[in-house]
């Protein structure tokens, strides 16, 4: 298997160090309304990742939109254990940075080169939050060979050693309440 | 960050437990935005404390201590819980989920109304007053121009801004309820008079009038400039409060808008020029009938069933003349049987609805006003619930995707008479 590694350097937004497989649009991501945090999925109707689960992946995005919402609907998905692992995106706005620091993910934004036209769904991305970088284990599968979205399927590589400082604050509490929020 | 000697007091917990954990929470906030300071917030808008059933079981509440619980460990994102003090500036309570008094409508449990009734008793012992509504201007809370706030709800903060000239970002449950102790807000974004001009220019080329007008030119506008500052030139008429409502939630649904310039009509835009500030070079957006009726399809694309259920009125929450006016298109009639009407507005709305007789009117024709919350919020809709027709193109943005149901947009006329015969006629623009 042949894999790149190429790493972007941007600035902190929450500090912490996490890895996960990307899970990348190019379209902007509204919280209450736009996701379900009890399930970690996107349900805006026309949006790119609709039905998605962002659960455990790092989410490359260019920002935030929609209702105010947003860091309380992120803030639930932690609770549930749904929430992303890190972030990794564009544009600064109040609702991502709050959301970024309450779901206590590591949080990098202010790149030297577009997240989004490096990063593909499926790639290997490291978030070190303190010193602002992004790694990016290319995934092995040719561009633009959408994978499958297979929880489990994760390549095991040597970047994966960093597991220990993962942020992952999250517990999984049995017995999730119903659909509401 | 630079913190004056009173916001180092709070950090250092000689102002209790709770404003430290409060300041605690703004200062990771702040870095994270890269604000360099603080401003002096004076008026804050927020759902502070509030709870599902979810919240209180994760967090093993009682009903004794479910306020300060929640607040500490969610809204203040504290590992430890604080005792929460008064607050410390003018606070209101925005939308709810339940209607105290037509809770049984909305189907909520006992259980539900309850958490609301303890939690609304414990806000209003911290000094924060019950407006529960989203349109918080409509219900006695408008902020002067130039005021620093800390608001949340999409729609109220583009009303904040753009029609008041009052000043504040798009905030969260957390940072509002942080504000509430703290009388602090980072010092970035629409607190900043450099970042308060027009970087966008909609040219509107075809009539905007009508409440079903601004709504599309809103809808349009966000999803073009996305979170970016928006003014207006070209032919529309000035607006009253209940078009600006529409149009700015609208703008604040499709994109993130925050702050609009309507030349010569609203406070920081005089004039193009004064807009646009001092690069004016803002790229020019033409907004047509092709586009007006691109908006009108995308609108109603999430539809296709002609039987309608269920007519909702109020998102944002309705001005009491939106309320007469359903009255009027009623017109002594009743609604289809196989339909339901719900107007939703605030309790201060409601109250002089009520002395007017205009619900009664509703009550009278099968409808009901109710108070509080909406379906979108509240995930409440009427039993067996499939096809919706809304006014509101916010409404319409979220309902569907949030609840499963298909949903027409249009006018209030085309609402109404959807909930009279139970079809959809809806007149395109």
């Amino acid at each position: 298997m042949t894999r790149k590694s190429l790493t972007l350097y941007g600035r902190k937004v929450v500090g912490g160090v996490a890895e996960g497989e990307a899970l990348v649009t190019h379209d902007t991501i509204s919280g209450w309304g736009g996701v379900n945090p009890m399930k970690g999925t996107i349900i805006e109707t026309r949006h790119e990742l609709h039905g998605q689960s962002f659960q455990g992946k790092v989410l490359v995005f260019p920002g935030a939109k929609g209702s105010s919402g947003w860091s309380g609907a992120f803030h639930l998905a932690r609770l549930t254990g749904m929430a992303p692992k890190a972030l990794v995106f564009n544009e600064m706005t109040t609702k991502i940075a709050l959301g970024a620091v309450v779901m206590r993910v590591p949080a990098v934004t202010g790149f030297d080169r577009d997240p989004l036209s490096v990063i593909q769904t499926g790639d290997w991305v490291r978030v070190d939050g303190d010193r602002g970088t992004v790694e990016v284990l290319k995934s092995a599968r040719p561009p633009g060979d959408e994978p499958a979205d297979q929880p489990g399927d994760q390549p095991g590589d040597e970047l994966r050693t960093a597991t220990a400082h993962d942020v992952d604050l999250v517990e999984h509490p049995a017995g999730l309440a119903p659909d509401k929020a | 960050m630079k913190l004056t000697d009173a916001e180092r007091a709070m950090l250092d917990g000689r102002e209790g437990k709770a404003k430290q954990k409060a300041m605690e929470l703004l200062v990771r906030y702040a870095e994270a935005l890269g604000a360099e300071r603080f401003t002096i917030a004076t008026n804050v808008a927020g759902v502070p404390g509030t709870y599902t059933p979810f919240l209180f079981n994760y967090y093993g509440a009682t009903r004794e201590n479910a306020y300060d619980l929640i607040y500490s460990l969610f809204d203040l994102d504290s590992d430890e819980v604080v005792e929460v003090p008064q607050v410390s500036v003018h606070s209101c309570h925005l939308q709810g989920g339940v209607d105290p008094e037509g809770w049984e409508i909305l189907g909520a449990k006992p259980e539900a109304l309850q958490a609301s009734r303890d939690s609304e008793r414990a806000a209003g012992s911290k000094g924060i007053e019950i407006l529960k509504t989203c349109a918080p201007y409509l219900a006695g809370n408008e902020p002067a121009r130039g005021e620093h706030c800390a608001w949340m709800e999409s729609s109220a903060i583009v009303y904040c801004n753009s029609v008041l000239g009052a000043r504040t970002n798009t905030e969260g449950r957390e940072s509002t309820s942080a504000a509430m102790l703290t009388g602090r807000i980072p010092d970035w974004g629409l607190h900043r008079e450099a970042n308060r001009f027009a970087s966008h220019r909609i040219h509107v080329e075809v009539e905007v009038e009508s409440l079903m007008d601004w709504g599309m030119l809103g809808y349009f506008t966000g999803a073009r400039v996305g979170e970016r500052i928006p003014v207006l030139t070209g032919r529309y008429s000035r607006p009253d409060v209940i078009r600006h409502k529409h149009f700015g939630a609208a703008a604040a649904s499709s994109g993130g808008v925050e702050l609009y310039h309507l030349v010569g009509v609203t406070p920081e835009a005089a004039t193009l020029e004064a807009a646009l500030g001092p690069s004016p070079s803002a790229e020019v957006i033409a907004y047509g009938k092709a586009e007006q009726r691109r908006t009108y399809e995308d609108l109603n694309s999430r539809a296709s069933d002609p039987n309608v259920d269920y007519v909702m009125i109020g998102c944002p929450h309705a001005a009491l003349e939106q309320i007469e006016e359903v009255c009027r298109l009623l017109d002594g009639k009743r609604i289809s049987s196989n339909c339901n009407l719900w107007v939703f507005t605030s309790r201060a709305v409601k109250a002089v609805a009520d002395s007017r007789g205009l619900t009664q009117t509703i009550r009278s024709a099968g409808g009901a006003v109710l108070t509080d919350t909406c379906s979108a919020i509240g995930q409440a809709l009427p039993p067996g619930t499939r096809v919706a027709a809304l006014d509101s193109a916010k409404q319409t943005h979220y309902l569907p995707a949030i609840m499963g149901i298909q949903a027409w947009f249009g006018s209030t006329r085309d609402c109404i008479a959807a909930a009279l015969t139970g079809r959809w006629n809806g007149v395109p623009p």
